[in-house]
């Protein structure tokens, strides 16, 4: 497959979205808090929260609304679960 | 102050193992403690939940801001503030469904950051035109989106438009082309179109399903 084969590949697959089961963006916003803090302190978000990562790969805003709450929570320096807030 | 973007309670089971929650930790419960308490310890918890929100609304604006470089900064501090304001309502108003599976901060900081995304997407595109009448793909693509110009003049793009064309309902149509074509942000086409994000994405789901059909 030549390199623009790929990129023509990637791009129709982004369009379409992904295949697998996922939640809804109602969901999503209700596990949002629960999936950042089990995926920074490293307890398996994505085993125990099923379909919120392939729902990114369909919901843009989601994703990004995903990204800035795991960043500003990283960028607090406090890992999820510690007890000394 | 409105709230007009967070999404209903799920009704459905969400597809996760039923599991106890973890004990709260100490911040948490200083937070739901005080935010229920009555006088001048809910009074002063209330004031650092506002400065909490704000913090992370700036956050947010801090994010974007690259994509925003025509809005004055003026412009910005007010939206981050009215996202502020309204995260703060949100979180009062929905303390009782904090269900203690994270954080409380982490919690609380999703309805700030909703907010102040949901309002900087629809100021980045304010003078934007989003075409959403004609009835077919020739009438609605965006040709300079990134999407379009990796497709062109491929045989790719001609099945697709063609089941565009004749499998996609109008309304999926307009929403496909907009959302996944376009690449208009699902906020700013959810307040043309006078509805939530979640139906709109249940509309681009749909769409994409009969169009993977189509093309295998």
């Amino acid at each position: 497959m030549t390199r623009s084969d790929q990129t023509r590949d990637d791009a129709l697959e982004r369009v379409l979205g992904p295949t697998g089961p996922e939640v809804t963006c109602d969901q999503c916003f209700e596990l949002l808090d629960e999936y950042v803090d089990l995926e920074l302190s490293g307890a398996g978000a994505d085993r125990k929260l099923a379909g919120v990562r392939t729902h990114f790969e369909g919901c843009p805003a989601c994703r990004e609304d995903y990204e800035s709450l795991r960043d500003l929570v990283t960028a607090e320096g406090r890992t999820p679960g510690d007890q000394s807030g | 102050m409105t709230i007009a973007v967070y999404p209903r309670r799920v009704v459905e089971r969400a597809p996760t193992e039923e599991r106890p929650r973890p004990p709260a930790d100490a911040e948490t419960e200083w937070w739901l403690d005080a935010l229920r308490a009555e006088g001048p310890e809910r009074e002063h918890a209330v004031a650092r939940l506002h400065e909490l929100m704000l913090k992370a609304a700036r956050f947010e604006v801090g994010r974007r801001r690259a994509a925003l470089s025509h809005v004055r900064g003026e412009q910005l501090d007010d939206i981050a503030m009215q996202a502020a304001n309204d995260a703060l309502m949100a979180v009062l108003a929905k303390l009782d469904e904090f269900r203690g599976a994270s954080r409380f901060t982490t919690w609380a900081y999703k309805f700030a950051l909703l907010e102040a995304g949901v309002k900087l997407r629809r100021r980045a595109w304010q003078e934007r035109e989003v075409v959403l009448e004609p009835e077919t793909w020739a009438g609605l693509a965006d040709r300079t989106s990134s999407v379009h110009e990796q497709l062109e003049g491929t045989e790719t793009l001609e099945r697709l438009k063609h089941a565009v064309d004749s499998a996609l309902t109008p309304r999926q149509r307009r929403v496909f082309v907009a959302l996944a074509l376009n690449e208009v942000p699902i906020d700013v086409l959810s307040e043309r179109l006078d509805t939530t994000r979640g139906a709109l994405y249940k509309t681009l789901h749909d769409a994409r399903r009969k169009l993977r059909r189509e093309l295998e």
